[in-house]
């Protein structure tokens, strides 16, 4: 199963690891009291510390600290009770200070594990090498000034954590696959909102190619890939690249690329010798961080059951198919949504309901299921008509369409459209004793032999009762006096 | 009236409640002497008589209403490198010049919150880098000291806190806020004949002050005698939230600890201090310290201070690598100097090569090149490991001894333009002061006598971490001993007139 790209020579390995950095929800800046939040008007959210003024110091947000920790430990990572905040030494306009503090040779967290899930069912482990906290620089703008460039700083300060992953990822699916269980990782556990597009999750990948048991190859790091799909593209494009040029008798030059999403190409974007030299050191305006490995203990028992256990109790607990369960555990609200409604119900079609009709609705408008007009326990009882024969099935979808428009409840909108079931047993027979009435051919011809025609008969009995007949009902009855 | 700025900080805040004068008239008498004088000193980068005499008649007001605070109506100045909210702040660095900031650093928000009234901003060596304030890219400082011997030399009021330590000297204010990375308020001080306190690293907040080197940097007082620095230093330290390395510990009142004796104080002498070539009037002195400190009961004890030696070198490594990233936000960004180039970069060059002086950009370029790859280890990390080192020798020394008594500077006051051929010479002023800082300690400087030439000579005294009280205990036995009465040549001539 493993991807392989076939070259003159044979067939190459992609050997992939990423650099994924995630923005950390939080209110306020890793070092300053700004706000964090996204899409406010340019330079409205920066505090002296983030425009570097003279003098100003930055003070470590706690909460940052906590959601890191949160993370590492939602990655199943060591915990570093002692890490060092470095300062990394460049020149930009988006970067005040001239240094971003971040973390060098003492991060946070240490090793971790991500279990991926491939298409066709297995799961494979990725090493995390490291999970470091950093601040985010600015944003300059190059597009709105025919000769000048503009800065932004309200993202300068941001807090972001950069989680490298071991080179253990083959090929562009499971890349995919690793961002894409990292990214509801971290929204599981409410450490980054995981929103590619809006920026606060960003990946460099590092690619090389190999022969299968070959050591590694020359790695190129691609920057500017801004989704999964993004990622999936210029790895498949890169990889070729690469062993083009090693079957054309060249060799990988190791340099940062960046990826062009509308050439769908990668190009060269610095060579190893050009690399910035960061002159990284301790941040002397900061202690080193201590953490007590109690305060440690207590996030730890905070931690929201995660994705991957949440989908194998779902399976256990409510005997729901591998694709069931982890199409309804891809989002944690998804899960709440799916475990509130089933909480009293027939677990399984409360999952056909969820995934079939639900989210189908749902997607049609964009809505997130946490915008859903039916709320689970109005689902729930939605469910508990059908299990208990008020409504049949048939009926219950038209009646969830109509609470998916208006926010009613199922039985509000039986009891006054008149939806309910049928199941006196003399009204149903006065309609089927109707129904033979009006076609003594067709009467004639069943009782010939003609059982096809049976489906006919229950057809017109439940035009007859605009559908509300109990159809097991209808089929017993009409069986009776057809024969 | 102008004898009103002949009163020591301590005089006038008790002059003041007794109502003997206002603070409009103490604070007026400043100003008047600060015309008389600085155009000739240069202390002062930028004098603030306007706000002085604001501060000074809502102070009158205060005081007037039963609401004095500890150092109210005083008129005291403030070294360049303390941001203050609308009033210019240069860091003596042309790359700052005419940068009002929008905020108040928490050292004179502190001053104020106690009622103290702001003359203006002191001159200073350029982003305090430098032993002589001849690097401030606003003139430099002359000392109101001259030598005896007819030469007429100006002096250098040393540096970098150059002008806070010549306006004390030269009576321009009562008081004024110093910094120290190296030494700049012990040997300007010992230069000026005043004290001078450099406190324990994380005893005064850094918010607000312009960065030198961050594990360095420590704000410190300057008065004329050890109880006004000591009330100074009062008002200024404390606990700052804003201020990771700032430490949560009471402050005690200083001054309190002058009213001790000496005795059965133990007195160490660092026999790495006897440093070859030392000037006999050095060595004199400091016998004479130990002879009064003896007198006074204290027991002398030989300490070793084996690491010194190498105090300089690791200085001259952490401080400028320190500052190469500290001074990285001076880039013609966001504020300040700009000297625009055909690209980003050729304005990044412009800006700083415009913007600073000779001594910061050799110390940006020396501190770049022990934190470059390849040279890290070697330099930077060999520098932090020494470093404790030489901490380690004083926690050693203090197992022996409760205070350690040591020349504040190898020389007296320098004439201007003096050393300034070889940096290493500049130097090699603060061998007896880089290792205080290094290891975070409280250090002081205290007049202790006139050399042949007529010039002020400091006696230094250096305490365990957080035990300001014993140097100024110890340094209160110094300064009565040494009952220094000195003034400077310039007020002696005005006098004469």
């Amino acid at each position: 199963m493993a991807y392989t790209l076939k070259g003159e020579t044979g067939e190459w390995e992609v050997v992939i690891g990423m650099e994924v950095h995630a923005q950390v929800t939080a209110n306020s800046k890793l070092f300053s009291g700004a706000s964090a939040t996204f899409g406010a008007e340019p330079n409205t959210q920066v505090s002296m510390v983030d425009a570097a003024m003279p003098g100003m110091l930055p003070v470590l947000n706690k909460y940052c600290v906590e959601q890191a920790v949160r993370t590492g430990l939602g990655l199943n990572a060591a915990i570093n009770t002692y890490s060092v905040f470095e300062r990394k030494n460049y020149f930009y306009p988006d970067l005040p200070q001239g240094y971003q503090i971040s973390q060098f040779l003492h991060p946070i967290v240490g090793k971790g594990v991500i279990e991926i899930d491939l298409p066709d069912g297995s799961t494979k482990e990725i090493g995390v090498t490291r999970l470091h906290l950093e601040q985010d620089a600015g944003k300059s703008l190059h597009d709105q000034h025919p000769t000048k460039s503009f800065v932004d700083l309200n993202r300068s300060g941001c807090a972001l954590m950069e989680i490298v992953s071991e080179p253990d990822i083959r090929g562009p699916e499971e890349a995919a696959a690793y961002l894409s269980k990292l990214r509801m990782i971290l929204r599981y556990l409410g450490t980054c909102d995981g929103n590619m597009e809006e920026g606060s999750m960003r990946a460099d990948v590092n690619v090389s190619v190999r022969k299968f048991g070959a050591e590694l190859g020359t790695r190129c790091e691609i920057k500017n890939v801004n989704s999964v799909k993004a990622v999936q593209q210029a790895i498949e494009y890169e990889a070729r690249r690469q062993i083009e040029i090693i079957e054309g008798g060249g060799s990988i030059k190791q340099e940062t690329r960046l990826w062009d999403p509308n050439k769908m190409e990668t190009r060269s974007m610095r060579s190893k010798e050009e690399a910035h030299d960061y002159r990284y050191f301790p941040d002397p305006d900061l202690l080193p961080l201590e953490l007590d490995p109690k305060w440690i203990a207590e996030i730890k028992a905070t931690l929201p059951e995660l994705p991957d256990q949440k989908k194998h109790r779902f399976m256990k607990d409510y005997g729901l198919p591998l694709y069931d369960a982890t199409v309804l555990i891809a989002e944690r609200s998804r899960a709440d949504y799916y475990e509130s409604a089933a909480n009293s119900n027939d677990p399984k079609l409360i999952a056909n309901w969820v995934l079939n009709e639900l989210l189908a609705l749902l997607n049609k408008d964009n809505k997130d299921i946490t915008e859903s007009p039916v709320k689970a326990s109005q689902l729930g009882g939605l469910i508990a008509l059908i299990s208990d024969n008020t409504i049949s099935g048939k009926i219950a979808k038209d009646v969830f369409a109509e609470m998916y428009a208006t926010g009613q409840d199922a039985a509000h909108i039986v009891e006054t459209k008149g939806l309910k079931q049928v199941t006196d047993t003399g009204a149903i027979e006065k309609v089927i004793d109707a129904v033979i009435a009006a076609n003594p051919d067709n009467v004639a011809a069943y009782r010939s032999g003609k059982d096809k025609l049976f489906g006919f008969f229950v057809g017109q009995v439940l035009k007859e009762t605009g559908g509300k007949a109990n159809p097991g009902m209808v089929n017993d009855l009409l069986k009776k006096k057809l024969s | 009236m102008s004898d009103l700025t002949n009163l020591s900080l301590a005089e006038a805040a008790k002059g003041l409640e007794k109502k003997e004068f206002s603070s409009l008239e103490i604070t007026k008498a400043h100003i008047e002497q600060i015309e008389k004088l600085d155009d000739g000193l240069n202390c002062y980068i930028t004098r603030t008589p306007e706000i002085a005499l604001k501060q000074a008649a809502e102070s009158d007001k205060r005081r007037a209403s039963g609401k004095a605070g500890y150092l109210e109506g005083c008129p005291i100045g403030i070294k360049d490198l303390f941001c203050t909210d609308g009033v210019q702040t240069t860091a003596a660095s042309k790359i700052l010049e005419g940068f009002k900031p929008q905020y108040e650093s928490t050292v004179t928000a502190k001053l104020f919150a106690d009622g103290a009234v702001m003359l203006g901003k002191l001159n200073l060596d350029e982003f305090a880098m430098g032993s002589s304030n001849t690097t401030s890219a606003y003139g430099n400082v002359i000392s109101p000291w001259k030598r005896n011997d007819g030469s007429n030399a100006d002096l250098t009021p040393g540096g970098s806190s150059g002008g806070s330590a010549a306006a004390v000297s030269a009576r321009l204010c009562l008081a004024a806020t110093g910094t120290d990375t190296g030494g700049s308020i012990r040997q300007p001080a010992a230069f000026c004949g005043i004290a001078g306190i450099k406190p324990t690293y994380g005893r005064v907040s850094r918010w607000g002050v312009v960065a030198f080197a961050s594990s360095l940097d420590q704000a410190g007082s300057f008065g004329r005698n050890l109880e006004d620095a000591a009330m100074l230093l009062k008002s200024m330290s404390g606990f700052d939230p804003k201020d990771s390395t700032c430490a949560d510990k009471p402050v005690p009142d200083f001054a309190a600890a002058l009213k001790q004796s000496p005795k059965g104080l133990k007195v160490g002498i660092p026999k790495e201090y006897r440093v070859e070539g030392m000037p006999k009037e050095i060595e004199d002195i400091w016998q004479k310290g130990i002879d009064w400190l003896k007198a006074e009961g204290a027991e002398i004890v030989d300490v070793s201070l084996p690491h010194t030696k190498y105090g300089l070198p690791v200085y001259y490594i952490i401080a400028p690598a320190e500052c190469s990233s500290n001074l990285a936000r001076y880039d013609g960004v966001r504020y300040g100097l700009r000297v625009d180039g055909k690209d980003l970069n050729e304005t990044y060059e412009k800006t700083r090569a415009a913007g600073f002086g000779d001594e910061v950009k050799r110390r940006i370029m020396v501190g770049s090149y022990v934190l470059s790859a390849g040279y890290y280890d070697a330099y930077y990390i060999k520098a932090q490991k020494v470093r404790r080192l030489i901490l380690n020798d004083f926690l050693e020394a203090y197992k022996q001894c409760d205070v350690i008594l040591a020349p504040s500077t190898p020389s007296a006051a320098f004439a201007i333009g003096e050393n300034e051929d070889d940096p290493i010479k500049m130097y090699l002023n603060d061998v007896f002061t880089v290792t205080v800082n290094l290891a975070g300690l409280p250090g002081l400087s205290v007049p202790a006598g006139i050399n042949e030439q007529g010039l002020p000579l400091g006696l230094q005294l250096i305490g365990r971490p957080w035990d300001e009280e014993t140097i100024i205990r110890a340094g209160g036995a110094i300064e009565r001993a040494a009952n220094f009465t000195a003034i400077p040549s310039l007020l002696k001539a005005k006098k004469a007139a």
